[in-house]
């Protein structure tokens, strides 16, 4: 993972949150609204290291909590509980493949949010909570299952094309050349 | 590499609790310092809707606008000869009050606020507004549309202020119904959170005399709402708290899942 990366996908993180406050066609919709920080976790937990994970998590968490009624770092551990169980699992997970990228982002797209309420609760804050929470909360896994194999594509491809190409290995190697003498 | 875990772990979490104890002010300037980073994509969305409003202004044929003009011209006479009726009803209002020894009445103004964000949290029901202190705005003042109360200010910045809607579980307004005059908390109460229209009321009579489309308005008690604010109209009522009290299903006159535009009231 080189330095772009993570200024990538922390710009990612930026524009998701102001696009889960401004966009409006998808929750006059679903009477939901998506949150892509779970499937950026993903990502980041498989491709950069603790570090990176945290920053994340803390960037993304404080983002989101300070456009919303949330208690500011509320979204922050949630976050960074999923981010840190992939992260420690990665050598196990098959990143490359788009059926594990799915099921990733399925499962921290259901914990995540999961995880921020009962955070919620448990500090004595009141969310509105219903029957019709549950249909959000499957919206929202959804929308995670379908991005995050989107932002590996899309961030592995601008890796790809912002980073030095790698040079074929020549045939030619000079411990293994033949020298040959007069005769 | 579990070691490095540990760390990131708890540095994040002792940030975290020591977010979680900062005194409400405290956290409610960090959450303003923190989502000013926003500012500019705000500016620039708000800059690109106004260009784009132009562009569209530019190609309304003339016709449509001579037309327009003229139903805005009927529209502005009536409105004033309106006025002029309720200016005189104010006024001999305001002489009978006097007679009877009562306090002077205050007509409220307004602010027109632009509605720039929502709350990206689905279990919470805020928008952010493009109005601050700068322009006069202060926590607890009154928001409304043209058709009816939409919530409170909750907290202000400089040039922007976050607005906790009707339905959003730390706001209840008092209110009263206006055909019988019976008063009732409007709270988020058994609200779905996918039907962003409707709230409800408790606390009224067990014997309640409330019917289906009855008007709730704002029973001006509690010191933050003007009494007579459109609230909504009554869907149902059923008995609640082992038949101690009725509870009703109140549906909002303000859509508020709609809103572009708001009205600030200043006391």
């Amino acid at each position: 993972m080189n330095w772009i990366q993570p200024i990538l996908v922390l710009l990612t993180a930026f524009l998701a949150v102001y696009a889960q406050a401004t966009l409006e066609g998808f929750r006059y919709v679903t009477g939901t609204q998506f949150n892509l920080l779970p499937a950026l976790m993903v990502y980041a937990a498989l491709s950069g290291g603790t570090g990176f994970v945290a920053l994340l998590a803390v960037c993304g968490g404080t983002w989101l909590d300070s456009l919303s009624a949330n208690p500011l770092g509320v979204s922050v551990l949630p976050l960074l509980a999923a981010g840190l169980v992939i992260n420690h699992y990665r050598s196990l997970l098959l990143r490359q493949h788009r059926y594990a990228q799915v099921v990733l982002g399925l499962a921290s797209g259901a914990a995540v949010p999961l995880l921020t309420v009962v955070l919620l609760l448990s500090l004595n804050t009141h969310p509105l909570l219903g029957w019709g929470s549950l249909w959000q909360w499957l919206v929202m896994t959804l929308v995670c299952g379908v991005a995050t194999p989107v932002f590996f594509e899309a961030f592995d491809r601008l890796s790809r094309a912002l980073s030095y190409p790698h040079l074929p290995e020549s045939s030619l190697r000079a411990n293994r050349e033949i020298k040959r003498g007069r005769f | 590499m579990f070691k490095r875990h540990y760390i990131a772990l708890a540095l994040v979490v002792v940030m975290v609790l020591v977010l979680f104890n900062l005194p409400s002010q405290t956290a409610a300037k960090f959450k303003l310092a923190i989502s000013g980073l926003f500012f500019p994509l705000f500016s620039l969305a708000g800059s690109a809707s106004q260009a784009a409003e132009k562009v569209g202004n530019a190609v309304i044929p003339r016709r449509d606008l001579v037309r327009q003009n003229e139903q805005l011209r009927l529209e502005n006479e009536e409105l004033r000869l309106r006025a002029a009726q309720a200016e005189e009803a104010f006024r001999e209002n305001e002489r009978l009050r006097q007679l009877l020894g009562w306090q002077k009445q205050q007509l409220a103004r307004y602010k027109a606020a632009r509605v720039i964000a929502r709350d990206p949290a689905n279990w919470w029901r805020t928008v952010q507004i493009d109005l601050g202190s700068r322009d006069g705005i202060r926590p607890n003042m009154p928001v409304r549309t043209l058709e009816g109360l939409v919530g409170k200010v909750s907290s202000v910045g400089a040039t922007r202020s976050q607005v906790v809607l009707l339905g959003d579980p730390n706001l209840r307004v008092s209110a009263i119904v206006q055909e019988t005059r019976e008063t009732g908390i409007i709270y988020s109460g058994t609200a779905n959170p996918l039907e962003h229209n409707i709230v409800d009321m408790g606390y009224l009579l067990r014997n309640s005399q409330l019917k289906p489309g009855h008007t709730v308005v704002t029973s001006g008690e509690g010191g933050v709402f003007p009494k007579g604010i459109p609230i909504g109209r009554v869907v149902e009522s059923r008995s609640a708290d082992y038949g101690l009290s009725t509870e009703a299903r109140i549906k909002l006159f303000a859509r508020m899942n709609a809103i572009e535009e708001v009205w600030v009231m200043f006391p």
